[in-house]
């Protein structure tokens, strides 16, 4: 049998990075809320915060050590299977990595170490400036990535010159057209996840009447916050798609589900889209609204699919559907996100089991939205390794078989399995177990009078109506 | 660019940085080698709670490593890579399997036992692919062009099981000396008991490799007979060394063994320096030949000269806060 191994890296890498991107992206949001609920008992030494946060950083240790170990890989996968494109772009790449890696790995990683386990080994100053340093190191090492990323689908600052890319600019290129929106998007998309996590366990919570006065402190902070965040996250959203209108046309084309050039041109809201005979079936679409939303005139020209030859267009329908979710889940996140802050304002948030309930559910559907999202940008880009500069069959590893590609993507598939389960198993005992001390582990804990954490009395972490008075 | 060799900046920055990592991961993946041979589940605790604060730390010098070369040679990055492909996977596999049983040893409690095979598995291949790497970086590369021409196992040869093994028994040794500096009573007794062991199968290890390289590679056997005169005082050095940490070890000192232990990494590696110089990608090239732009090469060296002392600065810092023995059952494990 022939194995394509372009194609089987392709899957293998979208394996990797989207595994990889779920864990980041909820890390960055709960490493600040994190430092935010540290300082608040920095402040307040109201022990309820203190609570919260050690809760959340059992949670984030795992979360953390899921996206380390599958970020390794990351690291890797250029290499292995794309060496042509590693080595053609490491002027750029290379400086780049490393500035992630010295920047924002090491200082997440070695603070990390002092943030779990050094609370009774610091001062409480000490401690809330690792908590910090965290989760500015989660956002320093986003913002070189996403400017990697950006890079390669709106390339400036360099030039190639015999296969190879040579620098021209660093500014230019560090800071290409598509990066300031694809960061802002990014960062927002963070917040949002770890807001949403957390709001749904609160709300789990409180349906079942636990860790009430810890639940409702947290459920209302991340109310608020979702309730600024997920709209602005709509309009951020628009003005990355625009950007992209002006720099990859055909991939605004594949998600609008545009063949033929069109002024004037409708919003598709369904369709099924047909690559071989480059058409749509059961189309569902408004007048007008895909000219008004990319050109902001009803008369505007949209590009169509049908502009370049086939070999040049992404895959439609993957591109069509991802964005069609990713959009469908945002507006579902502002819905209930508003109609959250509203009962908030109205003090009926706590008692209203339909919005509780839609906070549960919700909790997988922010890393839903998320890799959808990634799958438009990047499936969006094909054939592309570097928009308009390098294409895949240029990019990957001269030396591969279809054979390798494949055994180490059975092997990756079957070494995250193991990960994926015992990581969900074990994040489900952290969260049933809760923020009190019921779980094996904090059992164990107890027993250490060494630790500040255990010295304080049981008593203040009972539910009970004196201690919620307080 | 011609008053100051930025390459050869390079040379020396990549070598300190990969050098730290084989001293920094290095104990605590020996300490996982070791760890099914542990007297019992106490002193298993006690040696993960070691290394658990500071494991993630050690393991991002590896990503610098990766990273790094990519920046400043990545012809070694884009050949090394395609042609350990399998050893890679077998790397990062491995090093997944000890990443997470830190986390998920503490919060299991039937399946403790299981995650204690994750982290001896993990920790075991991910050693041994390590040595396989510089074996396969002695021997050589079949390329042409700048691009890895040969077969997917053209690395797993007699020599690289060795120089493999080789890296497994060097871990484990700074496992155990780590493991005799950081803890007491029983647990120390037995690491004591084990260390010369280990000292013995590293040594082993040492000489035959040392006489295998230049047997099977011409260009070995030249740069070490041609310099005999002074190059002799290494590998003399190395088995001196060798005799002092088994003497620590018998008069229990209790830093000097992984201090002589981390020295003896140092004489390993100056080794396969001196018998590789200069050659990036054997046979064809040179680290000059391997090299990224000047222009790419400063601009990380400036922020490398102002960030790389900060990350030692705060690196030093935690392992001063983690400084001391661990007690028995004062563990760091519900945090």
């Amino acid at each position: 049998m022939d194995l394509d191994p372009i194609l089987i890296s392709r899957i293998q890498f979208a394996f990797v990075v989207s595994f990889h991107a779920i864990f980041p992206v909820f890390t960055i949001g709960l490493a600040a809320y994190v430092a935010v609920l540290e300082a608040l008992h920095y402040r307040t030494n109201n022990p309820l915060w203190l609570k919260l946060s050690k809760f959340w950083i059992k949670v984030f240790a795992v979360v953390f050590g899921m996206g380390v170990v599958s970020g390794i890989v990351m690291a890797f996968q250029f290499g292995t299977n794309w060496s042509n494109f590693a080595y053609s772009a490491s002027n750029f790449l290379g400086p780049i990595l490393s500035y992630e890696v010295v920047t924002a790995f090491f200082l997440e990683a070695t603070f990390l170490g002092v943030l779990l386990f050094g609370r009774d080994k610091v001062p409480k100053g000490v401690h809330l400036f690792s908590a910090c340093m965290v989760a500015i190191g989660t956002f320093i090492s986003s913002f070189w990535i996403l400017s990697a990323n950006s890079w390669m689908h709106t390339p400036a600052g360099v030039e190639m010159v015999d296969g190879m890319i040579h620098m021209t600019s660093w500014t230019q290129a560090i800071f290409n057209s598509s990066f300031p929106y694809r960061f802002a998007h990014m960062a927002l998309a963070s917040f949002i996840t770890g807001g949403i996590v957390v709001a749904g366990v609160s709300s789990w919570y409180l349906l079942h009447g636990r860790n009430l006065e810890t639940s409702k402190k947290a459920l209302k902070m991340c109310v608020i916050m979702l309730a600024v965040a997920t709209p602005l996250q709509l309009f951020i959203g628009h003005e990355h798609g625009l950007n992209t209108f002006e720099n990859q046309p055909m991939k605004v084309a594949a998600m609008e589900g545009a063949w033929e050039t069109k002024t004037a041109a409708p919003l598709i809201l369904f369709a099924i889209p047909d690559a071989a005979n480059e058409t749509n079936h059961f189309e569902i679409k408004i007048p007008y609204l895909a000219s008004i939303v990319l050109t902001h005139s009803p008369s505007g020209e949209v590009p169509g699919l049908l502009e370049v030859p086939a070999d040049e267009r992404p895959p439609v329908g993957i591109v069509f559907w991802s964005f069609r979710i990713m959009v469908g889940l945002g507006l579902i996140f502002i819905a209930v996100s508003l109609l959250a802050a509203w009962q908030l304002y109205k003090g009926r948030l706590f008692e209203s089991k339909l919005t509780l309930r839609a906070f549960t559910w919700l909790i997988p559907a922010p890393f839903v939205a998320v890799l959808t999202g990634w799958f438009v940008t990047e499936v969006g880009r094909q054939p592309w390794m570097i928009q308009n500069m390098m294409r895949l069959d240029e990019a990957i590893t001269p030396s591969i078989t279809g054979w390798m590609a494949l055994v180490t993507l059975i092997g990756y598939i079957a070494v995250y399995a193991v990960v994926m389960f015992a990581g969900v198993f074990y994040l489900k005992k952290v969260i049933q177990g809760g923020p009190e001390p019921v779980d094996e582990a904090e059992e164990s804990d107890s027993a250490r009078p060494k630790r500040p954490w255990s010295a304080v009395p049981s008593s203040t972490f009972d539910e009970s109506p004196s201690a919620a008075g307080s | 660019m011609d008053l100051i060799d930025l390459t050869l900046i390079w040379v020396v920055l990549i070598g300190i940085g990969v050098f730290m990592y084989v001293l920094m991961d290095g104990f605590d993946l020996g300490v996982g080698i070791l760890f099914p041979f542990a007297p019992d589940d106490e002193a298993r605790d006690q040696m993960m709670n070691s290394v658990a604060p500071v494991w993630d730390g050690n393991e991002t010098w590896l990503i610098l490593g990766g990273a790094g070369l990519l920046a400043a040679f990545p012809l070694i990055y884009s050949v090394f890579l395609p042609a350990l492909y399998i050893g890679v996977f077998l790397l990062l596999a491995g090093l997944i399997f000890r990443g997470i049983a830190f986390e998920f040893r503490f919060k299991a409690t039937k399946n403790k036992h299981l995650w204690d095979y994750s982290f001896f598995g993990g920790s075991t291949v991910a050693s041994f692919a390590q040595g396989a790497v510089i074996g396969a970086y002695v021997q050589g590369f079949q390329t042409e062009n700048f691009r890895y021409v040969g077969g997917a196992f053209d690395w797993l040869t007699p020599f690289t099981l060795m120089t493999g093994l080789g890296v497994v028994a060097g871990y484990a040794l700074l496992g155990v000396t780590w493991t005799i500096m950081k803890t007491e009573g029983k647990t120390q007794d037995w690491a004591y008991k084990v260390a010369p062991w280990m000292l013995g199968a590293v040594m082993f290890f040492f000489i035959a490799v040392s006489l295998w390289t230049p047997l099977a590679n011409e260009r070995v056997m030249e740069r070490w007979f041609e310099n005999l005169n002074w190059l002799w005082i290494f590998p003399v050095a190395t088995v001196a060394l060798g005799a002092w940490i088994f003497q620590r070890l018998r008069k229990r000192g209790e830093g000097s063994p992984f201090i002589g232990s981390m020295s003896l990494f140092a004489m390993f590696y100056i080794g396969v320096l001196i018998s590789m110089w200069p050659y990036a990608v054997p046979p064809n090239y040179t680290f000059w030949d391997a090299a990224s732009d000047p222009g790419s090469q400063l601009f990380l060296l400036i922020g490398f000269l102002f960030l790389i002392p900060i990350v030692l600065g705060y690196t030093a810092w935690t392992y001063w806060i983690f400084r001391g023995k661990v007690k028995p059952g004062a563990g760091y494990a519900g945090h």
